[in-house]
Protein backbone atom coordinates (compact mmCIF):
# COMPACT_ATOMS: atom_id res chain seq x y z
CA UNK A 1 0.00 0.00 0.00
CA UNK A 2 2.75 2.42 0.97
CA UNK A 3 4.73 1.69 -2.18
CA UNK A 4 1.66 2.47 -4.31
CA UNK A 5 1.32 5.92 -2.76
CA UNK A 6 5.00 6.63 -3.09
CA UNK A 7 4.90 5.58 -6.73
CA UNK A 8 1.99 7.82 -7.70
CA UNK A 9 3.61 10.67 -5.77
CA UNK A 10 6.89 10.25 -7.64
CA UNK A 11 5.18 10.01 -11.05
CA UNK A 12 2.98 13.06 -10.47
CA UNK A 13 5.71 15.11 -8.83
CA UNK A 14 8.18 14.47 -11.65
CA UNK A 15 5.57 15.44 -14.26
CA UNK A 16 4.73 18.64 -12.36
CA UNK A 17 8.45 19.39 -12.27
CA UNK A 18 8.42 18.86 -16.04
CA UNK A 19 5.73 21.55 -16.40
CA UNK A 20 7.77 23.90 -14.19
CA UNK A 21 10.84 23.34 -16.40
CA UNK A 22 8.73 24.00 -19.49
CA UNK A 23 7.66 27.47 -18.30
CA UNK A 24 10.99 28.34 -16.65
CA UNK A 25 12.06 31.67 -18.17
CA UNK A 26 15.02 31.26 -20.53
CA UNK A 27 16.75 33.60 -22.98
CA UNK A 28 15.25 33.47 -26.44
CA UNK A 29 17.88 31.24 -28.05
CA UNK A 30 17.59 28.68 -25.24
CA UNK A 31 13.79 28.76 -25.23
CA UNK A 32 13.88 27.88 -28.93
CA UNK A 33 15.67 24.59 -28.23
CA UNK A 34 14.05 23.79 -24.89
CA UNK A 35 13.69 20.01 -24.56
CA UNK A 36 10.17 18.61 -24.29
CA UNK A 37 10.43 17.86 -20.56
CA UNK A 38 6.94 16.57 -19.86
CA UNK A 39 6.96 14.23 -22.87
CA UNK A 40 10.41 12.87 -21.90
CA UNK A 41 9.36 12.18 -18.31
CA UNK A 42 6.12 10.59 -19.47
CA UNK A 43 8.03 8.34 -21.88
CA UNK A 44 10.30 7.26 -19.04
CA UNK A 45 7.39 6.26 -16.81
CA UNK A 46 5.66 4.46 -19.68
CA UNK A 47 8.80 2.35 -20.14
CA UNK A 48 9.47 1.85 -16.42
CA UNK A 49 5.89 1.22 -15.25
CA UNK A 50 3.97 0.17 -18.38
CA UNK A 51 1.15 -1.49 -16.45
CA UNK A 52 0.62 1.47 -14.14
CA UNK A 53 0.59 4.23 -16.73
CA UNK A 54 -2.50 5.10 -18.72
CA UNK A 55 -3.86 7.79 -20.95
CA UNK A 56 -5.56 9.52 -18.04
CA UNK A 57 -2.18 10.70 -16.73
CA UNK A 58 -1.15 11.82 -20.22
CA UNK A 59 -4.45 13.65 -20.67
CA UNK A 60 -4.46 15.42 -17.29
CA UNK A 61 -0.87 16.65 -17.56
CA UNK A 62 -1.46 17.61 -21.19
CA UNK A 63 -4.37 19.83 -20.15
CA UNK A 64 -2.30 21.39 -17.33
CA UNK A 65 0.50 22.07 -19.80
CA UNK A 66 -1.96 23.62 -22.26
CA UNK A 67 -3.19 26.05 -19.64
CA UNK A 68 0.31 26.79 -18.34
CA UNK A 69 1.71 27.61 -21.79
CA UNK A 70 -1.40 29.11 -23.38
CA UNK A 71 -1.97 26.64 -26.19
CA UNK A 72 -5.34 25.30 -27.34
CA UNK A 73 -7.00 23.17 -24.66
CA UNK A 74 -6.19 19.59 -25.70
CA UNK A 75 -3.15 20.28 -27.88
CA UNK A 76 -0.53 18.93 -25.51
CA UNK A 77 -3.01 16.36 -24.21
CA UNK A 78 -3.29 14.97 -27.75
CA UNK A 79 0.46 15.03 -28.27
CA UNK A 80 1.18 13.25 -25.00
CA UNK A 81 -1.56 10.67 -25.66
CA UNK A 82 0.00 9.81 -29.01
CA UNK A 83 3.47 9.51 -27.45
CA UNK A 84 2.16 7.39 -24.55
CA UNK A 85 0.29 5.10 -26.94
CA UNK A 86 3.35 4.48 -29.09
CA UNK A 87 5.57 3.80 -26.07
CA UNK A 88 3.05 1.48 -24.42
CA UNK A 89 2.80 -0.50 -27.67
CA UNK A 90 6.56 -1.10 -27.90
CA UNK A 91 7.70 -0.76 -24.27
CA UNK A 92 8.90 -4.39 -24.05
CA UNK A 93 11.28 -3.91 -26.98
CA UNK A 94 12.23 -0.37 -25.99
CA UNK A 95 13.33 -1.55 -22.56
CA UNK A 96 15.95 -3.87 -24.08
CA UNK A 97 17.44 -1.29 -26.44
CA UNK A 98 20.75 0.35 -25.55
CA UNK A 99 20.34 3.98 -24.42
CA UNK A 100 21.51 5.48 -27.70
CA UNK A 101 19.01 3.48 -29.71
CA UNK A 102 16.30 4.42 -27.22
CA UNK A 103 17.23 8.07 -27.69
CA UNK A 104 16.74 7.81 -31.46
CA UNK A 105 13.30 6.23 -30.98
CA UNK A 106 12.42 8.97 -28.48
CA UNK A 107 13.41 11.59 -31.05
CA UNK A 108 11.21 9.96 -33.68
CA UNK A 109 8.27 9.93 -31.26
CA UNK A 110 8.77 13.60 -30.41
CA UNK A 111 9.06 14.46 -34.11
CA UNK A 112 5.70 12.77 -34.67
CA UNK A 113 4.25 14.83 -31.81
CA UNK A 114 5.68 18.02 -33.31
CA UNK A 115 4.22 17.14 -36.70
CA UNK A 116 0.77 17.01 -35.07
CA UNK A 117 1.50 20.34 -33.38
CA UNK A 118 2.60 21.86 -36.69
CA UNK A 119 -0.73 20.87 -38.14
CA UNK A 120 -2.55 22.51 -35.21
CA UNK A 121 -0.41 25.66 -35.50
CA UNK A 122 -1.24 25.74 -39.20
CA UNK A 123 -4.98 25.67 -38.50
CA UNK A 124 -4.71 28.40 -35.85
CA UNK A 125 -2.46 30.68 -37.98
CA UNK A 126 0.64 30.27 -35.82
CA UNK A 127 3.01 28.76 -38.35
CA UNK A 128 6.60 28.90 -37.07
CA UNK A 129 8.98 31.19 -38.93
CA UNK A 130 11.66 28.59 -39.55
CA UNK A 131 10.78 24.93 -39.87
CA UNK A 132 14.33 23.83 -38.96
CA UNK A 133 14.32 25.75 -35.68
CA UNK A 134 10.83 24.43 -35.00
CA UNK A 135 12.05 20.84 -34.93
CA UNK A 136 15.24 21.50 -32.90
CA UNK A 137 13.64 20.70 -29.49
CA UNK A 138 13.30 17.05 -30.58
CA UNK A 139 17.04 16.97 -31.19
CA UNK A 140 17.92 18.44 -27.79
CA UNK A 141 15.45 16.01 -26.21
CA UNK A 142 17.29 13.14 -27.89
CA UNK A 143 20.64 14.37 -26.55
CA UNK A 144 19.15 14.72 -23.08
CA UNK A 145 17.42 11.32 -23.03
CA UNK A 146 20.31 9.10 -21.80
CA UNK A 147 21.07 11.48 -18.91
CA UNK A 148 17.42 11.77 -17.96
CA UNK A 149 16.96 8.01 -18.17
CA UNK A 150 19.87 7.32 -15.82
CA UNK A 151 18.75 10.02 -13.39
CA UNK A 152 15.14 8.86 -13.32
CA UNK A 153 16.23 5.24 -13.00
CA UNK A 154 18.28 6.09 -9.91
CA UNK A 155 15.38 8.05 -8.44
CA UNK A 156 13.04 5.16 -9.05
CA UNK A 157 15.44 2.67 -7.44
CA UNK A 158 15.99 4.86 -4.43
CA UNK A 159 12.36 5.67 -3.69
CA UNK A 160 10.41 2.75 -5.09
CA UNK A 161 12.51 -0.33 -4.27
CA UNK A 162 10.72 -2.52 -1.79
CA UNK B 1 -2.08 -15.11 -27.82
CA UNK B 2 -5.74 -14.16 -27.77
CA UNK B 3 -5.32 -12.17 -24.59
CA UNK B 4 -2.30 -10.25 -25.93
CA UNK B 5 -4.29 -9.30 -29.01
CA UNK B 6 -7.18 -8.17 -26.86
CA UNK B 7 -4.83 -6.14 -24.70
CA UNK B 8 -3.40 -4.33 -27.73
CA UNK B 9 -6.89 -3.71 -29.08
CA UNK B 10 -7.98 -2.30 -25.73
CA UNK B 11 -4.95 -0.01 -25.64
CA UNK B 12 -5.65 1.26 -29.15
CA UNK B 13 -9.33 1.88 -28.38
CA UNK B 14 -8.49 3.79 -25.21
CA UNK B 15 -5.92 5.88 -27.07
CA UNK B 16 -8.45 6.64 -29.81
CA UNK B 17 -11.06 7.64 -27.22
CA UNK B 18 -8.62 10.01 -25.47
CA UNK B 19 -7.46 11.48 -28.77
CA UNK B 20 -11.07 12.09 -29.82
CA UNK B 21 -11.78 13.92 -26.54
CA UNK B 22 -8.68 16.07 -27.15
CA UNK B 23 -9.73 16.97 -30.68
CA UNK B 24 -13.26 17.87 -29.54
CA UNK B 25 -11.78 20.04 -26.77
CA UNK B 26 -9.43 21.81 -29.19
CA UNK B 27 -12.23 22.51 -31.65
CA UNK B 28 -14.46 23.88 -28.89
CA UNK B 29 -11.61 26.03 -27.53
CA UNK B 30 -10.72 27.38 -30.97
CA UNK B 31 -14.23 28.05 -32.28
CA UNK B 32 -15.80 29.80 -29.31
CA UNK B 33 -15.15 30.72 -25.73
CA UNK B 34 -17.21 27.93 -24.20
CA UNK B 35 -14.21 26.61 -22.28
CA UNK B 36 -13.05 29.94 -20.83
CA UNK B 37 -14.60 29.13 -17.46
CA UNK B 38 -12.85 25.75 -17.24
CA UNK B 39 -9.51 27.24 -18.33
CA UNK B 40 -9.92 29.99 -15.78
CA UNK B 41 -10.66 27.74 -12.80
CA UNK B 42 -7.99 25.16 -13.62
CA UNK B 43 -5.61 28.04 -14.23
CA UNK B 44 -6.39 29.63 -10.86
CA UNK B 45 -6.21 26.56 -8.65
CA UNK B 46 -3.77 24.18 -10.33
CA UNK B 47 -1.54 26.08 -12.74
CA UNK B 48 -1.09 29.47 -11.07
CA UNK B 49 0.75 27.95 -8.03
CA UNK B 50 3.30 26.38 -10.40
CA UNK B 51 3.68 29.61 -12.35
CA UNK B 52 4.04 31.53 -9.11
CA UNK B 53 6.82 29.22 -7.90
CA UNK B 54 8.62 29.31 -11.25
CA UNK B 55 8.48 33.11 -11.30
CA UNK B 56 10.22 33.38 -7.91
CA UNK B 57 13.84 33.15 -9.19
CA UNK B 58 13.16 35.93 -11.70
CA UNK B 59 11.65 38.06 -8.95
CA UNK B 60 14.60 37.38 -6.65
CA UNK B 61 17.06 38.45 -9.35
CA UNK B 62 15.02 41.58 -9.97
CA UNK B 63 14.86 42.31 -6.25
CA UNK B 64 18.58 41.83 -5.71
CA UNK B 65 19.45 44.01 -8.70
CA UNK B 66 17.34 46.76 -7.12
CA UNK B 67 18.49 46.27 -3.54
CA UNK B 68 22.15 45.47 -3.98
CA UNK B 69 22.98 48.20 -6.44
CA UNK B 70 25.60 50.65 -5.31
CA UNK B 71 24.90 54.11 -3.97
CA UNK B 72 26.40 55.69 -7.09
CA UNK B 73 24.08 53.85 -9.45
CA UNK B 74 21.11 54.82 -7.34
CA UNK B 75 22.19 58.47 -7.30
CA UNK B 76 22.66 58.44 -11.05
CA UNK B 77 19.29 56.83 -11.57
CA UNK B 78 17.69 59.30 -9.21
CA UNK B 79 19.05 62.36 -11.01
CA UNK B 80 18.03 60.82 -14.34
CA UNK B 81 14.50 60.29 -13.05
CA UNK B 82 14.37 63.81 -11.64
CA UNK B 83 15.37 65.19 -15.02
CA UNK B 84 12.72 63.11 -16.76
CA UNK B 85 10.11 64.16 -14.22
CA UNK B 86 10.85 67.84 -14.82
CA UNK B 87 10.60 67.35 -18.56
CA UNK B 88 7.27 65.57 -18.21
CA UNK B 89 5.91 68.26 -15.88
CA UNK B 90 6.70 70.94 -18.45
CA UNK B 91 4.96 68.90 -21.16
CA UNK B 92 2.03 68.39 -18.80
CA UNK B 93 1.53 72.16 -18.55
CA UNK B 94 1.21 72.40 -22.30
CA UNK B 95 -1.06 69.39 -22.33
CA UNK B 96 -3.51 70.97 -19.91
CA UNK B 97 -3.94 74.08 -22.02
CA UNK B 98 -4.23 71.94 -25.14
CA UNK B 99 -6.89 69.80 -23.50
CA UNK B 100 -8.91 72.87 -22.61
CA UNK B 101 -8.53 74.27 -26.08
CA UNK B 102 -9.60 70.94 -27.54
CA UNK B 103 -12.69 70.82 -25.31
CA UNK B 104 -13.62 74.38 -26.34
CA UNK B 105 -13.22 73.56 -30.02
CA UNK B 106 -15.28 70.40 -29.66
CA UNK B 107 -17.98 72.42 -27.95
CA UNK B 108 -17.98 74.85 -30.85
CA UNK B 109 -18.35 71.96 -33.26
CA UNK B 110 -21.02 70.40 -31.04
CA UNK B 111 -19.32 67.04 -31.17
CA UNK B 112 -18.22 66.07 -27.73
CA UNK B 113 -16.83 62.57 -27.49
CA UNK B 114 -14.78 62.77 -24.36
CA UNK B 115 -12.93 59.68 -23.26
CA UNK B 116 -11.81 59.07 -19.72
CA UNK B 117 -9.33 56.37 -18.90
CA UNK B 118 -8.43 54.65 -15.65
CA UNK B 119 -5.12 52.89 -15.41
CA UNK B 120 -3.47 50.28 -13.20
CA UNK B 121 0.10 49.03 -13.20
CA UNK B 122 0.80 45.30 -13.44
CA UNK B 123 4.00 43.31 -13.61
CA UNK B 124 4.91 40.72 -16.22
CA UNK B 125 5.26 37.26 -14.65
CA UNK B 126 8.67 35.81 -15.45
CA UNK B 127 7.43 32.54 -16.92
CA UNK B 128 7.76 31.41 -20.51
CA UNK B 129 4.80 30.69 -22.77
CA UNK B 130 4.46 28.52 -25.84
CA UNK B 131 7.39 29.42 -28.11
CA UNK B 132 5.24 29.67 -31.23
CA UNK B 133 2.73 32.14 -29.85
CA UNK B 134 3.18 35.76 -28.82
CA UNK B 135 1.75 35.93 -25.33
CA UNK B 136 2.75 37.12 -21.87
CA UNK B 137 1.32 36.61 -18.39
CA UNK B 138 0.75 39.48 -15.98
CA UNK B 139 0.24 39.36 -12.23
CA UNK B 140 -3.22 40.92 -12.02
CA UNK B 141 -6.45 39.08 -12.70
CA UNK B 142 -10.16 38.92 -11.99
CA UNK B 143 -9.51 40.03 -8.41
CA UNK B 144 -8.40 43.44 -9.80
CA UNK B 145 -11.51 43.71 -12.01
CA UNK B 146 -9.76 43.12 -15.31
CA UNK B 147 -11.94 42.00 -18.20
CA UNK B 148 -11.30 39.98 -21.38
CA UNK B 149 -10.35 42.22 -24.28
CA UNK B 150 -8.87 44.88 -22.00
CA UNK B 151 -6.07 46.90 -23.66
CA UNK B 152 -2.52 46.66 -22.27
CA UNK B 153 0.09 49.34 -22.93
CA UNK B 154 3.61 50.03 -21.72
CA UNK B 155 5.44 53.33 -21.38
CA UNK B 156 6.04 53.51 -25.13
CA UNK B 157 2.94 52.14 -26.81
CA UNK B 158 0.24 49.53 -27.18
CA UNK B 159 1.25 45.98 -26.23
CA UNK B 160 -1.88 43.88 -26.69
CA UNK B 161 -5.07 42.78 -25.05
CA UNK B 162 -6.20 40.32 -22.38
CA UNK B 163 -7.49 37.03 -23.74
CA UNK B 164 -7.74 34.88 -20.64
CA UNK B 165 -8.26 35.64 -16.98
CA UNK B 166 -7.66 33.67 -13.83
CA UNK B 167 -8.17 34.99 -10.33
CA UNK B 168 -4.65 36.37 -9.95
CA UNK B 169 -3.15 36.40 -13.43
CA UNK B 170 -4.09 37.28 -16.97
CA UNK B 171 -2.83 36.15 -20.35
CA UNK B 172 -2.08 38.95 -22.80
CA UNK B 173 -2.13 38.42 -26.56
CA UNK B 174 0.56 40.71 -27.97
CA UNK B 175 0.00 42.77 -31.10
CA UNK B 176 2.79 40.74 -32.74
CA UNK B 177 0.75 37.49 -32.63
CA UNK B 178 -0.51 36.45 -36.08
CA UNK B 179 -4.05 36.17 -34.73
CA UNK B 180 -4.05 39.79 -33.54
CA UNK B 181 -5.17 42.67 -35.75
CA UNK B 182 -5.39 46.25 -34.53
CA UNK B 183 -7.10 49.22 -36.27
CA UNK B 184 -4.57 52.05 -36.56
CA UNK B 185 -4.20 55.37 -38.33
CA UNK B 186 -1.27 57.37 -39.58
CA UNK B 187 -0.54 60.19 -37.14
CA UNK B 188 0.66 62.46 -39.98
CA UNK B 189 -2.37 62.35 -42.26
CA UNK B 190 -5.02 60.17 -40.66
CA UNK B 191 -4.86 57.35 -43.21
CA UNK B 192 -6.48 54.31 -41.59
CA UNK B 193 -5.24 50.76 -41.84
CA UNK B 194 -4.93 47.54 -39.84
CA UNK B 195 -1.76 46.32 -38.10
CA UNK B 196 -1.49 42.57 -38.01
CA UNK B 197 1.17 40.58 -36.14
CA UNK B 198 3.39 38.04 -37.84
CA UNK B 199 4.96 36.17 -34.95
CA UNK B 200 7.94 38.51 -34.66
CA UNK B 201 8.01 40.95 -31.70
CA UNK B 202 9.95 43.47 -33.81
CA UNK B 203 7.59 43.71 -36.79
CA UNK B 204 3.91 43.99 -37.72
CA UNK B 205 2.35 44.10 -41.18
CA UNK B 206 0.00 46.83 -42.36
CA UNK B 207 -2.83 45.39 -44.40
CA UNK B 208 -4.70 46.63 -47.45
CA UNK B 209 -2.75 49.79 -48.26
CA UNK B 210 -3.21 50.77 -51.93
CA UNK B 211 -0.02 51.51 -53.86
CA UNK B 212 -0.79 55.21 -54.18
CA UNK B 213 -1.40 55.85 -50.47
CA UNK B 214 0.65 58.57 -48.79
CA UNK B 215 2.71 56.58 -46.29
CA UNK B 216 6.43 57.05 -45.61
CA UNK B 217 9.15 55.38 -43.61
CA UNK B 218 9.19 56.87 -40.11
CA UNK B 219 5.46 57.62 -39.96
CA UNK B 220 3.98 57.03 -36.50
CA UNK B 221 0.88 54.86 -36.35
CA UNK B 222 -1.57 55.41 -33.51
CA UNK B 223 -4.68 53.50 -32.46
CA UNK B 224 -7.72 54.79 -34.29
CA UNK B 225 -10.23 53.66 -31.70
CA UNK B 226 -12.27 51.96 -34.40
CA UNK B 227 -13.38 48.55 -33.31
CA UNK B 228 -14.16 49.93 -29.89
CA UNK B 229 -11.66 47.84 -27.98
CA UNK B 230 -8.62 50.09 -27.77
CA UNK B 231 -8.73 53.75 -26.75
CA UNK B 232 -7.73 56.09 -29.60
CA UNK B 233 -4.46 58.01 -30.00
CA UNK B 234 -1.99 55.63 -28.35
CA UNK B 235 1.21 55.02 -30.34
CA UNK B 236 1.44 51.54 -31.88
CA UNK B 237 4.31 51.34 -34.36
CA UNK B 238 6.57 53.29 -36.69
CA UNK B 239 6.73 52.45 -40.39
CA UNK B 240 10.05 50.80 -41.29
CA UNK B 241 9.51 49.54 -44.81
CA UNK B 242 7.33 50.56 -47.73
CA UNK B 243 7.47 48.46 -50.85
CA UNK B 244 5.36 49.59 -53.78
CA UNK B 245 4.46 46.57 -55.89
CA UNK B 246 3.09 47.85 -59.22
CA UNK B 247 1.71 44.47 -60.26
CA UNK B 248 -0.15 43.89 -57.03
CA UNK B 249 -3.27 45.41 -55.60
CA UNK B 250 -1.70 46.55 -52.32
CA UNK B 251 1.70 47.79 -51.17
CA UNK B 252 3.72 45.79 -48.64
CA UNK B 253 4.22 47.94 -45.55
CA UNK B 254 5.98 46.81 -42.38
CA UNK B 255 6.20 48.65 -39.07
CA UNK B 256 8.09 48.25 -35.82
CA UNK B 257 6.01 48.30 -32.61
CA UNK B 258 6.97 51.19 -30.35
CA UNK B 259 6.23 49.17 -27.21
CA UNK B 260 9.00 46.87 -26.01
CA UNK B 261 7.01 43.68 -26.50
CA UNK B 262 9.70 41.24 -25.44
CA UNK B 263 11.48 43.20 -22.68
CA UNK B 264 8.89 45.26 -20.81
CA UNK B 265 8.60 44.28 -17.16
CA UNK B 266 5.85 46.66 -16.14
CA UNK B 267 2.68 47.21 -18.11
CA UNK B 268 -0.34 49.49 -17.77
CA UNK B 269 -3.90 48.26 -17.84
CA UNK B 270 -6.39 50.71 -19.33
CA UNK B 271 -10.08 50.97 -18.52
CA UNK B 272 -11.88 52.81 -21.30
CA UNK B 273 -14.90 54.80 -20.19
CA UNK B 274 -16.80 56.31 -23.05
CA UNK B 275 -18.96 59.32 -22.33
CA UNK B 276 -20.28 60.31 -25.71
CA UNK B 277 -23.28 62.55 -25.96
CA UNK B 278 -24.54 63.50 -29.36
Amino acid sequence: MRIKHRRSFLVNFSLLLGIALTILPLPNWAAAIRPDWVALILIYWCIALPTKMGFITAFIFGILLDIATGTLLGQHALGLTIVAYAVLRIHARLRLFPLVQQAVIVMLLLLAKQMVFLWIYGITNNEPESIVVYFLPSLTSMILWPLLYIFMHNMQRRFLST
Amino acid sequence: MQSLLQETLGLTLRALATATICIVLMTADHRNNALQQARSSIGTYLVYPIQYLVAIPGNVIQWSVENLSSRNTLLEKNSELNRQNLELLVRQQQLQSLQQENARLRELMRSSARIDEDILIAEVLTVDQDYNRQQILINKGKSSNLYPGQPIIDAKGVMGQIVELTQYSARVLLISDPSHALPVQNNRNGVRTIAQGKGDPAEVDLLHIPNNTDIKIGDLLITSGLGGRFPSNYPVATVTEVEIRPGEEFARVAAKPTAELDTSREVLLVWVKRESDE
